[in-house]
């Protein structure tokens, strides 16, 4: 089985990712297959809301977070999940979820 | 103000999709969602190219929301309906805007597009249009929106709601985290200041708590109900979700959103900050 090309996010034009700490993944199925329309929230290490976004037709999120731990919390029609991150310093973390 | 003036549910939205004199407007920040599927019959406004000036930082003239009303086909005595994402930021924003501008009957979809989908209710890619009115503003509403003299006047003597995040209050965030963070104001917060997230006023299905949990919240958090209060945020949307919660279904009178907000007071000079990193 050939592996797939490593995920990389689309990031607006003038992001630096030397300072931003982006937080970044997939929403998929347990099969696999991505999850369009999806809300993934960013809770911060109090589990207070802190951002939300809707995952894209691909079922990728995105936040631009700050050095810290984390916890990704996905609700969906289908099943919902959470994931703790531990970003370290600014750069790109990923983090894929299932469902 | 109560919660039957201000929120319908979802069930009762379904129910009067084609109820004449009921509109349904979706107000979206990102404003391809509609047009990825929408609630039926339901029209379109962008907060940012329908609701802001496109010159100069403020709201729409009253002759521009009397034009934009009128070419969306939303008349002086309709009920309008307002959703969108976002846990109805920019709904809320919407509302707030309506009442400013004098509209009676606006009411929010409680829980907005997201409570709409995660109920896997249905939407349309049609194209939606309506007959064009003649509508009609009334002068703003100024009892309802704050300035930032105001504000200023505000530290240590009203109350200063800052509702955005934990994280942004302190200055680690400069904005919300699906934004990037490089940003030209300083981070922090408004001396006097408390931090009531806008999130612990709704569930995480976007609908708001109960009165009851919501009257807990501000007082628990310190709000003094026998002073005036102003709610601001980063841009003024989701101090409009928490204005809506205090005024529109707590009945508190005097509550102002400032929209000016902290891209506002954290880019003034000579203003006086705190900040927690």
């Amino acid at each position: 089985m050939c592996s797939a090309p490593k995920q990389t996010p689309t990031l607006p034009a003038h992001v630096d990712v030397t300072k931003e700490t982006v937080i970044y993944g997939v929403v998929s199925h347990a099969d696999g297959s991505p999850v369009p329309a999806a809300y993934v929230r960013l809770l911060d290490s109090s589990g207070e809301f802190t951002a939300e976004v809707v995952t894209s037709a691909t079922g990728d999120y995105r936040f631009f977070a700050a050095p810290g731990v984390w916890t990704l919390s996905v609700m969906h029609k289908d099943g919902s999940t959470r994931k703790e991150v531990h970003a370290l310093e600014p750069g790109l973390i990923e983090a894929a979820l299932s469902l | 103000m109560s919660r039957a003036d201000a929120l319908v549910s979802a069930d009762w939205a379904e129910e009067n999709l084609n109820t004449p004199g009921v509109v349904f407007v979706e107000v979206d920040e990102d404003t391809s969602a509609y047009d990825g599927g929408h609630i039926a019959g339901a029209v379109k406004l962008d907060w940012k190219t329908d609701l802001q000036d496109q010159v100069r930082r403020d709201f729409v003239s009253k002759e521009q929301f009397e034009k934009l009303l009128s070419e969306k086909g939303i008349g002086n005595d309709d009920a309008v309906i307002l959703y969108g994402g976002n846990n109805n930021w920019f709904a809320a924003y919407a509302y707030w805007y309506f009442k400013l501008y004098g509209h009676q009957d606006v009411k929010l979809l409680d829980g907005g597009r997201k409570k709409w989908e995660l109920d896997g209710r249905e939407l349309s890619k049609d194209t939606v249009s309506r007959p064009a009115t003649s509508y009609k503003a009334k002068d703003q509403d100024t009892s309802i929106r704050a300035f930032r003299d105001e504000t200023i006047d505000a530290i240590g003597k009203k109350n200063l709601v800052d509702v955005r995040s934990p994280d942004e209050f302190s200055g680690k965030l400069l904005a919300p985290a699906h934004l990037p963070q490089e940003q030209s104001q300083r981070g922090g917060h408004i001396p006097t200041a408390l931090n009531v997230p806008w999130s612990k006023a709704a569930n995480e299905d976007g609908t708001f708590k109960s009165d009851d949990d919501l009257r807990a919240l501000y007082a628990d958090a310190g709000l003094d109900t026998s002073k005036e209060t102003i709610a601001y945020c980063r841009i003024g949307e989701r101090s409009s979700h928490t204005w809506f919660a205090l005024h529109e279904l707590l009945g508190e009178e005097n509550v102002k959103n400032y929209d000016g907000s902290w891209t506002e007071y954290g880019s003034l000079v000579g203003v006086p900050i705190e900040k927690d990193v």
